[in-house]
C-alpha cells in the first residue's frame, strides 16, 4: 500500500524557516523564524545564497530541537541538487539527497519518518528550499531581461524550511502517516502553467490517501497543497468533486497564502521553499497555538527539466502527502 | 476527466492576457523609443552636418543600444519591459537588453564560458532567423529580377 502508517509516530521536535524580503512582506511574513533582506545573503552568487538559506534553516532547526540529528534529508530544484549537498558540506552530518521537485519537503519528511520508523536512527532533519533568482536562471530567462510574465506564471519562493523529527524526544506533534505520490501526466505542455500540470497528480494522491486511510476532507483541520496556485487549486477542487470529494473551506494552497495580489506574482508562489517555509512557519505555529490538531500537508512537484520541455515533452506531476497531528501519549 | 477533456477544461479556466491594454502599452512605449530615435537623428544632423544619412543612422542605433545596455545594468530596463512587453522588446533597445541581460546573468561563470558563451542565448535565434530570412528574400528578389 502506498500510504505509510508510522506506528512509532516520529515527533516533530523543532522547526525553522528562513525567507527573503518579498516573502517577509507577504501575508505570512510574521510566521517565519528569520528574514534575510539581502538576496545574495552576503555571498557572491545567488546559488551561494540559496546554500546559505539551507545552512541557516538546518542549523536553526537543530538549535531549536536541541538534539544532534543522525541524518539530514534534503533536496532542492537546482541541477544535481547542489544547494542541498553543498550546504551539507558545511554542516558535516550524514546526508541523504532527495528530489521531488517542489514536492521535496513532503518527500524528505516521509523519507525521514520511514528511517525513524525502522528504528535504525532516532533523530532526523527534513529540509527543502529554493531561490527565485537561481530558479529563473535554470528554467527561464536572465533576471534583467525585459519580458512580460504570462498570466499563468508563478513566483519561486526564496527561502528554506527545516523540520527535526525524533523517536527519542517528546513532543505534542507527530508525523503519523503519509502517502507517496505517483507520477501523473495529463499532457500539459505549457511550462508556464505548472498548476495545471500538477493538479491531476495532487488529485490522485489525495484520493488514494482518503481511500487508504478511510478519511474524508472534513476529518482534517486543514488540507494544504504545496504550490498549485490559482489554476491548480481550482482544477484540484473540480477533479476531486468529480470523484465525490468536496475539499470545502479548510483547503488552502501554500502558493496562494504566501503572497498577496499586490506583489505581482500572478498565480502565486512556487518552488520547494514555498511549502517548506509555510509548513515550518505558518502551519507549525498554528499547531503550537493549539489552532490545529490534525492536518494533511501535500507538497506538489512538476518533474520537468528545461531539456525535456524544449524537446516537446509534457510536464509530469507528483504529489506527496503527510499527516501531522497532535498526539497525547 | 480524460486528458483531452482536461486540456479543454484548463483552457477554459486559464486567464487570458489582456490583449488590448498590452497592445496600447506596447504602442505607446515602442512609439516613444522610435520618437527618441528620430530626435537623435535630428540632433546628430544638426551637430555633424558633414555626416551622411548612413553614418547618422549608425550613430543613432549605437546611441540607443548604449542607453538600453546602461538601463539594463541599472536594473531599469526589465521594469520598462514588464510594462511595455513587445513595445520595448522589438526596437533595437530590446535587442541590446537581451544581450546585456544574458551577459550579466552568466558573468559569474567567467568571461569565456559564462559571458561570451551565453550572451547571445536570447538574441542568437533572432540573428539566425534574421540572416536566414534575409537570404531567402535576396534569393526571391534575384529570381524575380531574372524575369522582369
Amino acid at each position: 500500500m502506498s500510504t505509510l502508517i508510522f506506528k512509532q509516530k516520529p515527533r516533530i521536535i523543532g522547526w525553522y524557516s528562513v525567507v527573503g524580503k518579498k516573502e517577509s512582506e507577504g501575508p505570512l511574513g510574521y510566521t517565519f523564524s528569520r528574514i534575510v533582506k539581502d538576496e545574495y545573503f552576503g555571498e557572491k552568487t545567488h546559488e551561494g545564497s540559496e546554500r546559505k538559506f539551507f545552512i541557516t534553516a538546518i542549523q536553526g532547526a537543530i538549535q531549536v530541537a536541541g538534539v544532534q540529528p543522525d541524518i539530514v534529508f534534503a533536496g532542492d530544484l537546482l541541477n544535481q541538487i547542489v544547494s542541498s549537498s553543498f550546504a551539507m558540506r558545511d554542516i558535516g552530518l550524514p546526508y541523504v539527497g532527495v528530489y521531488g521537485a517542489c514536492s521535496t519537503m513532503a518527500l524528505s519528511l516521509l523519507t525521514a519518518a520511514t528511517f525513524l520508523e525502522s528504528g535504525v536512527i532516532q533523530t532526523a532533519v527534513a529540509v527543502a528550499g529554493s531561490h527565485f533568482a537561481t530558479a529563473e536562471r535554470q528554467y527561464r530567462t536572465p533576471l534583467e531581461f525585459g519580458n512580460q510574465r504570462p498570466p499563468t506564471a508563478q513566483w519561486t519562493v526564496t527561502g528554506a524550511g527545516a523540520t527535526v523529527l525524533s523517536t527519542k524526544q517528546k513532543s505534542r506533534f507527530a508525523v503519523t502517516c503519509g502517502t507517496i505520490g505517483r507520477v501523473v501526466d495529463y499532457g500539459v505542455k505549457d511550462v508556464n502553467n505548472m498548476g495545471a500540470a500538477m493538479a491531476p497528480a495532487a488529485a490522485d494522491t489525495l484520493m488514494r490517501h482518503f481511500k487508504n486511510t478511510k478519511t474524508k476532507p472534513s476529518d482534517y483541520d486543514a488540507i494544504f497543497s504545496g504550490d498549485l496556485g490559482q489554476i491548480g487549486e481550482e482544477a484540484l477542487r473540480d477533479l476531486l468533486k468529480e470523484q465525490g470529494y468536496d475539499l470545502g473551506e479548510n483547503y488552502y494552497d501554500c502558493g496562494k497564502l504566501i503572497y498577496d495580489a499586490s506583489q505581482k506574482v500572478d498565480m502565486g508562489g512556487s518552488g520547494c521553499g514555498c511549502s517548506a517555509v509555510t509548513l515550518n512557519g505558518f502551519i507549525m505555529n498554528k499547531f503550537r497555538n493549539g489552532e490545529y490538531h490534525k492536518i494533511l500537508f501535500m507538497a506538489t512537484g512538476a518533474l520537468l527539466s528545461p531539456t525535456t520541455s524544449f524537446q516537446g515533452e509534457s510536464t509530469p506531476g507528483i504529489a506527496n502527502a503527510v499527516v501531522i497531528e497532535e498526539v497525547t501519549e | 476527466m480524460n486528458k483531452q477533456e482536461y486540456a479543454e477544461y484548463i483552457k477554459k479556466i486559464t486567464p487570458k492576457s489582456k490583449i488590448w491594454s498590452s497592445l496600447c502599452r506596447a504602442f505607446i512605449v515602442g512609439g516613444l523609443i522610435c520618437l527618441l530615435g528620430e530626435g537623435l537623428n535630428a540632433l546628430y544632423h544638426m551637430w555633424l552636418p558633414s555626416y551622411d544619412q548612413t553614418q547618422i543612422s549608425a550613430l543613432v542605433s549605437s546611441t540607443l543600444i548604449f542607453f538600453a545596455a546602461v538601463l539594463t545594468g541599472l536594473g531599469i530596463y526589465d521594469k520598462i519591459g514588464y510594462f511595455a512587453g513587445g513595445g520595448s522588446i522589438v526596437p533595437i533597445t530590446g535587442f541590446s537588453n537581451s544581450i546585456t541581460s544574458a551577459a550579466m546573468e552568466f558573468r559569474k561563470e567567467g568571461i569565456i564560458f559564462g559571458t561570451c558563451a551565453n550572451m547571445f542565448k536570447i538574441a542568437g535565434p533572432v540573428i539566425v532567423v534574421g540572416v536566414a530570412v534575409a537570404m531567402l528574400c535576396g534569393l526571391g528578389y534575384f529570381v524575380v529580377g531574372l524575369f522582369l
